[in-house]
C-alpha cells in the first residue's frame, strides 16, 4: 500500500505541486522570520561584542525603575578619577552618547529608513577600547566630528569639510576630522553614526559634567571579575552599576532580543495564518482528488484492502506531501527572509542584519509544522476515502456515501461559529485578563469563527453566486450562465475554495476597519482637545525634540502661548506610568474636560500640583485634593496634590496618567524632551506666522512646522506604514487561497472534460471557453470576498465595541479596493486552468471517461 | 427544411486519407475515402471496429483534420478553416448526437436544448421549440434536470438539442449505444421521423444493424475504405453484409 501511496503521488505532478504550494508559503514564511530575526540578533550580537571587544569592565548610568539597559540617566564624572585611580586598572575612559542629527547637503537632517542616528564620544587616548578604526583621517580634537564611512560617501563628505550637527540644541557647524569603519564595517543597519571629542560631546549632548558609561582595562594579571570587585565598592548602587565587557554585551544583546522577539513572534503570525489558510486549500484539493478517485479506492477494496489500508494509503500520501512542501517551504523561506527584509527597508524600518543564518531550530520547526498541518488538513478527506464501498467499483458514477452527521453539519458549523464569537466576546469583555490570556481567547475564537463560518458557507453559496453571477449572465450570455451554475453545482466545493480567501479578505478587513477607526478617532480628539495653530515636529513626526526648540519657538514674533508636552516613565503606585508635563499657558493650546478642576488648573500647577486622567483616578481612588508620590528613574522621590482630573476623548489625549508643571519635570528628570510641542499665535494660521516661526527653527532642522491638519496626517503616517506591513503580509495568504482557487479550477476542469468536448462540439468557442471557467473563478472569489468583508467587519465591530481609541467606521474606499483585488485574484487563478480547458482537443475530451 | 441544397449534396468528401502517428508504427485510419451526402436523407456508417467509421465522422464534422483530401460542408470547405471559423460553422450547419448524452446536469432540458442558440447568442423561435418539444415527446419533461430523466428522455433531449439549430446535417454517434433495446427502437424511430418529416440530412455511425436499417443508404468501412455501399435494406441484409466483410 504504501509504494501504491507513493506511485500515486508521483503519478500527479501538476496537482502535487499546486496542492503543495499552500503550504509552502505558509512554511516559507515561517522558516524566513524565524531567518530575517535571528540574522537581526546575530548582527546586534556581533556589534555590541565589537563595541566591548578590549573591555574588561563597564560602568554605566542605571535607571531606579526599570532594568532595561537604555534611558538610564547619566552620573556625575566625579566617578572617573576614582576608577582609575583603582589598583587593577590600567585604563579607564568617560563617555557619552545621545541623538545627533547630522545636517545632509540639502540641509535636512539626515535620516534612512528610520534608522536611529546616533553620536558618541571616542577617546584618542584609548583607541583600543574604541570600537572604530578611521578610513581617512583621525581622532576629533574639540568641537571636530568624524562619521562613518556609509554616510560620508552617500553625502560626499571628505575629511575637512565643515558639516552640521543637530543634538540638543541648535545646529553646530564642525570640521570633519576623519571618516571611520564601524567594527570593521562600514555601517550598521542604516544609522548614521558620529562621533565627538568628550568634552564635545557632552555639550552638545547636554550632560556636562555628566557620564553614560566608563569603560575600564585592566591591568595585566587582573581578570574582569576581579575588577569588577574592586570597582564595585566605590559605586552609588542606586544610579550607577558595573559589568564585565562581556557581561556588559549580553546584557545589551537580551535587551535587544527582547524587543526582535516580539518581531519575531508578529511575523510568525503572519506564517500561522497563511498556514491555517493552506490547511483549508489542502483540505479542499484532497477531497476533490478523492471524490474523482472514488474507483480508484474501491478497485483496491475489491482487492482486498481494507479500511485501515485505504486510510493509511492517503495519510501516506499527504504525509509525502508535507515532507515536499516542507522541504521546498524551507529553501524559500530563506529567500523570503531577504525579501522581509528589503520589505521593512521599503516602509523606512531598517535594522542591521548579519547573513541569512538557518538555525536548527528554524529546520525543525518549520518542517515541524509544515508537516503537521498537511497531515492534519488531509485526516477528514482520508477519513471519507475510507467509506467507499467495493461496489463502487463497478457502478457508474457512483458517488461517495454521505457521513452519519451530514444532516446536522450545517447546524455544527453556526455552532462553532458561534462558540468562536463568544470566545473573543469573553477575550475582549472579561475584566481582569492578561494580555497572553486575552491574545489566546481572542486567536481561539477567531479560528473557530473560520472554521465555522467556511463549513456553513456552502449555503450561501447558491443565493451568493446567484446576486454575483447576475452581471455575467447579462453580459456574457451563456458562457456568463453556465459559470453561474457551475459554481453553484457543489456548492461545499465553491464554499471550501472561497473560504480559504475569505479568512485572508477577512483579516485584512478587520485591518482596514481597526486603522480607519483609530484615525477617526484620532482626528476627532485632536479636533476636540487642540485649540492652538501650530504643532513642531522632528522630521520623522515621532521622535521627541529637545527642550531648546521650544524656547525658541517662544521667540517668535507673534506668539501667544507654547506648550511643550515633556514626557518621561516614573514609578506611581508600584506601576511604571508616563509622566508628562506643561507649562502654563497651556490653557490656551489645549481644552480638556475637566471633571474635576479648570483650564485655569493647567497654568497653575506650581511646584507639586498634578492633574490626571480620569481612567488613573478610577483605578486608584483618587479624587482632587488626594496626594500621589512618584519615583523617577534617578530614584528621587517626590509627593504631589492632585489639582485636576480630565476625562480624555475617545482618541485618547497627548497626557499621560500623571502631568505635571515643566519646571518641576526639568528638576526631576535628566534630559527632558517634549514629545509634543505646540504653539498658538496671534491671527491663527497665516503665511506670515508660518514664515516667522520656520525663521526661529532655522538652526534646528530636525524640527518642521505643521499646521493642525499637517501634524494630524503627520501623526497617523506611522500608522499607515503599520498598516502597509499588514496588508503584504496578509497578502501572502491571499497568494495561497489564490492557488486553492487554481487548485480547484483544474480539478474541475478535469472532471467536466467530456462536457467541455460537447460545448466545443456545439459550438462555443475558445474565448467562450475561457470566459466562462474565468468568469467562475471570479464568482469562487467574490463568494469568498463578500463573506470576508462582512466577517471583518463583524469583528472590527467587536473591537472598536472594546477599544476606546477605536471608532466604528466603514473605509467604503479601501473596502471596494479589495472586492476589485478579488476580482484579480478570481482573474490570475483562472489563467492556467482556463487556458487547459479552451485548449482541450474536443475529439479526446468527448471520448473522455 | 433548412438547406438551401434540397435534392442536392450537402456534404462532400473526397480522397481523405487520416495517418495516426509516425514512421513504422503510423496508422492509416482512413486510406482515400470520397463520398457525397444527399440532403434530406439518412445515411448510416457501419463497419466493424478500428474500421475508421468514428475517424471518418469526425473529420466530417470538423472535429478532426485529415491528412489529405477535402471535405465540403453546405458549400465551405471547411479542411483549412482555423478553430473559430470552425467553431461558427459547426454552430450553424453541424448538430450533434453523443452516445452518452453529454446533457449538462445543472441545466433542465428545456435549457439543454436551447444551448446552442444560447451559445451562439441567438433569440430561440417559441413556435419552433414548442413544435420541438411536442415531436420529441418531452415538452412535459422539460423543466426537469437530466438526473431525473430516463436514458431515453435524456437522448430525446439531446436530439432535440441537435434540431434546434435546423442544422445542415446533423452527425449521431452510435445513437443508441448506450440504450435496451425497448429505448433504442423508440429513438430510431424519432430518427427516422425527422428525416421523413422534417427533411433532417442525418448522418450516422452505428454498429447496431437495426440502427443501420432505417437509413436510405448504407456505407460499410473496413480498414479505411469503403467496401461497400447499400441504398435501404432490411437487418438481415446488414446482417449478412457485416459478416461477409469480417470473413474476407
Amino acid at each position: 500500500m504504501i509504494r501504491f501511496a507513493i506511485h500515486s503521488f508521483f503519478s500527479r505532478k501538476l496537482r502535487a505541486v499546486l496542492t503543495a504550494l499552500a503550504i509552502v508559503l505558509g512554511v516559507a514564511m515561517i522558516c524566513g522570520s524565524f531567518v530575517l530575526t535571528d540574522s537581526m540578533s546575530n548582527a546586534f550580537g556581533a556589534i555590541y561584542t565589537q563595541i566591548y571587544k578590549n573591555t574588561d569592565a563597564v560602568i554605566s548610568g542605571k535607571s531606579a525603575i526599570s532594568s532595561s539597559s537604555q534611558n538610564a540617566p547619566p552620573f556625575s564624572e566625579t566617578l572617573l578619577p576614582k576608577v582609575k585611580a583603582l589598583p587593577g586598572v590600567k585604563e579607564a575612559i568617560g563617555g557619552v552618547a545621545g541623538n545627533a542629527h547630522l545636517i545632509g547637503r540639502n540641509g535636512k537632517a539626515i535620516s534612512y529608513g528610520g534608522a536611529p542616528n546616533i553620536g558618541f564620544s571616542v577617546d584618542k587616548n584609548a583607541p583600543e577600547l574604541s570600537s572604530i578604526t578611521f578610513a581617512s583621517g583621525t581622532w576629533p580634537g574639540p568641537n571636530e566630528i568624524v562619521v562613518d564611512k556609509r554616510t560620508a560617501g552617500n553625502e560626499h563628505w571628505n575629511v575637512g569639510d565643515t558639516i552640521g550637527v543637530q543634538a540638543e540644541g541648535p545646529v553646530r557647524r564642525m570640521r570633519l576630522a576623519g571618516i571611520f569603519l564601524f567594527g570593521g564595517s562600514t555601517n550598521i543597519g542604516g544609522a548614521t553614526l558620529s562621533g565627538f571629542e568628550v568634552g564635545t560631546a557632552q555639550r552638545l549632548f547636554d550632560k556636562v559634567g555628566q557620564l553614560d558609561q566608563i569603560r575600564v582595562q585592566a591591568k595585566p594579571g587582573v581578570s574582569p571579575a576581579e575588577l569588577v570587585s574592586q570597582i564595585q565598592p566605590i559605586l552609588n548602587p542606586l544610579n550607577e552599576q558595573v559589568r564585565t565587557g562581556q557581561g556588559q554585551a549580553k546584557k545589551e544583546t537580551d535587551d535587544t532580543n527582547a524587543n526582535l522577539s516580539f518581531l519575531q513572534d508578529f511575523l510568525l503570525a503572519f506564517g500561522g495564518i497563511a498556514l491555517f489558510v493552506g490547511a483549508f486549500v489542502i483540505a479542499n484539493s484532497l477531497s476533490i482528488t478523492i471524490a474523482q478517485r472514488t474507483r480508484e479506492f474501491a478497485t483496491l477494496r475489491t482487492l482486498g484492502a481494507t479500511r485501515r489500508q485505504v486510510l493509511r494509503a492517503v495519510l501516506f500520501e499527504s504525509l509525502l506531501l508535507g515532507v515536499f512542501a516542507s522541504l521546498v517551504g524551507l529553501g524559500i523561506g530563506v529567500a523570503l527572509a531577504q525579501g522581509l527584509s528589503s520589505l521593512f527597508d521599503a516602509f523606512g524600518i531598517t535594522l542591521p542584519r548579519a547573513g541569512l543564518p538557518l538555525e536548527t531550530r528554524t529546520i525543525i520547526v518549520s518542517l515541524l509544522v509544515g508537516i503537521l498541518v498537511t497531515v492534519l488538513a488531509s485526516l477528514r478527506p482520508a477519513i471519507r476515502s475510507t467509506r467507499v464501498p467495493p461496489i463502487a467499483a463497478v457502478r457508474e458514477g457512483a458517488t461517495l456515501p454521505e457521513g452519519r452527521f451530514a444532516p446536522y453539519r450545517g447546524i455544527g458549523a453556526a455552532l462553532l461559529a458561534i462558540l468562536g464569537f463568544a470566545a473573543i466576546a469573553y477575550g475582549l469583555f472579561k475584566d481582569n485578563l492578561g494580555t497572553t490570556q486575552i491574545l489566546l481567547w481572542m486567536g481561539l475564537g477567531i479560528v473557530l469563527v473560520f472554521i465555522g463560518v467556511a463549513l456553513f458557507s456552502s449555503r450561501l453559496v447558491r443565493p451568493l453566486a446567484a446576486v454575483i453571477g447576475w452581471p455575467g449572465v447579462q453580459a456574457g450570455g451563456s458562457p456568463g450562465r453556465l459559470a453561474r451554475d457551475n459554481a453553484r453545482r457543489n456548492p461545499a466545493r465553491t464554499a471550501s475554495t472561497a473560504a480559504a480567501l475569505m479568512i485572508g479578505l477577512a483579516l485584512v478587513t478587520v485591518v482596514a476597519m481597526l486603522a480607519q477607526g483609530i484615525r477617526t478617532s484620532f482626528r476627532d480628539a485632536v479636533q476636540q482637545i487642540f485649540i492652538t495653530d501650530y504643532a513642531v515636529e522632528a522630521q520623522n513626526n515621532f521622535d521627541p525634540l529637545p527642550v531648546s526648540i521650544e524656547r525658541a519657538a517662544r521667540s517668535a514674533p507673534g506668539v501667544v502661548a507654547v506648550s511643550g508636552v515633556r514626557t518621561g516613565d516614573a514609578r506611581i503606585l508600584d506601576e511604571n506610568r508616563t509622566v508628562t508635563a506643561v507649562q502654563p499657558g497651556a490653557s490656551r493650546v489645549f481644552r480638556m474636560n475637566w471633571e474635576a478642576g479648570s483650564q485655569a488648573t493647567m497654568d497653575t500647577l506650581g511646584a507639586d500640583g498634578a492633574f490626571i486622567s480620569h481612567a488613573f483616578s478610577k483605578d486608584h481612588h483618587l479624587g482632587q485634593g488626594s496626594q500621589i508620590t512618584i519615583e523617577t528613574p534617578r530614584g528621587d522621590v517626590e509627593a504631589f496634590t492632585i489639582k485636576g482630573i480630565f476625562k480624555p476623548p475617545p482618541g485618547g489625549s497627548p497626557f499621560g496618567s500623571l502631568t505635571i508643571s515643566s519646571n518641576t519635570f526639568d528638576r526631576l528628570f535628566t534630559q527632558p524632551q517634549n514629545i509634543f510641542t505646540f504653539v498658538t499665535m496671534k491671527d491663527g494660521v497665516t503665511p506670515a506666522n508660518t514664515a516667522a516661526l520656520e525663521r526661529v527653527l532655522e538652526p534646528y532642522p530636525n524640527a518642521k512646522v505643521a499646521d493642525r491638519d499637517q501634524f494630524i496626517n503627520d501623526q497617523i503616517s506611522g500608522l499607515n506604514t503599520i498598516l502597509n506591513v499588514l496588508y503584504v503580509l496578509l497578502a501572502l495568504s491571499i497568494v495561497v487561497s489564490l492557488f486553492g482557487i487554481v487548485n480547484t479550477l483544474v480539478l474541475s476542469v478535469f472532471e467536466r472534460t467530456r462536457e467541455l468536448g460537447m460545448l466545443r462540439a456545439i459550438g462555443m468557442t475558445r474565448w467562450q471557453v475561457r470566459w466562462m471557467i474565468s468568469w467562475e473563478s471570479v464568482i469562487t472569489a467574490l463568494i469568498g470576498a463578500a463573506i470576508g468583508i462582512a466577517l471583518g467587519i463583524v469583528l472590527a465591530g467587536l473591537l472598536a465595541a472594546r477599544l476606546d481609541f477605536v471608532a466604528f467606521d466603514i473605509p467604503v474606499g479601501s473596502l471596494l479596493i479589495f472586492a476589485v483585488a478579488a476580482i484579480v485574484v478570481g482573474l490570475l487563478a483562472a489563467i492556467l486552468p482556463a487556458r487547459r480547458a479552451s485548449r482541450l482537443n474536443v475529439l479526446e475530451a468527448l471520448q473522455y471517461e | 427544411m433548412s438547406n438551401a441544397h434540397a435534392n442536392g449534396t450537402v456534404v462532400t468528401a473526397s480522397q481523405l486519407t487520416r495517418r495516426y502517428g509516425e514512421g513504422e508504427t503510423a496508422v492509416d485510419a482512413l486510406r482515400g475515402v470520397s463520398l457525397e451526402v444527399a440532403s434530406g436523407k439518412l445515411t448510416a456508417v457501419m463497419g466493424p471496429s478500428g474500421s475508421g467509421k468514428s475517424t471518418l465522422m469526425h473529420i466530417l464534422a470538423g472535429l478532426d483534420r485529415p491528412t489529405s483530401g477535402d471535405v465540403t460542408i453546405a458549400g465551405h470547405e471547411i479542411t483549412h478553416l482555423d478553430d473559430t471559423a470552425l467553431t461558427k460553422l459547426r454552430r450553424e450547419h453541424i448538430g450533434f448526437v453523443f452516445q452518452f448524452f453529454n446533457l449538462l446536469p445543472m441545466l433542465s432540458a428545456e435549457e439543454n436544448i436551447l444551448l446552442p442558440l444560447s451559445i451562439a447568442g441567438e433569440k430561440p423561435d417559441e413556435e419552433w421549440l414548442e413544435e420541438l418539444l411536442k415531436r420529441t415527446k418531452i415538452a412535459d419533461r422539460r423543466s426537469h434536470k437530466p438526473s431525473e430523466l430516463s436514458g431515453g428522455e435524456q437522448q430525446r433531449v439531446a436530439i432535440s438539442r441537435a434540431l434546434v439549430s435546423r442544422p445542415t446535417v446533423i452527425f449521431a454517434d452510435e445513437p443508441t449505444g448506450n440504450l435496451d433495446s425497448k429505448t433504442s427502437g423508440e429513438i430510431l424511430d424519432l430518427m427516422r421521423e425527422t428525416v421523413e418529416n422534417l427533411g433532417q440530412t442525418t448522418v450516422m455511425v452505428t454498429h447496431d444493424p437495426r440502427a443501420a436499417a432505417i437509413a436510405d443508404r448504407i456505407l460499410f468501412l473496413n480498414d479505411g475504405e469503403i467496401v461497400k455501399d447499400l441504398p435501404r435494406s432490411e437487418p438481415a441484409v446488414v446482417i449478412s453484409t457485416m459478416e461477409e466483410l469480417s470473413r474476407s
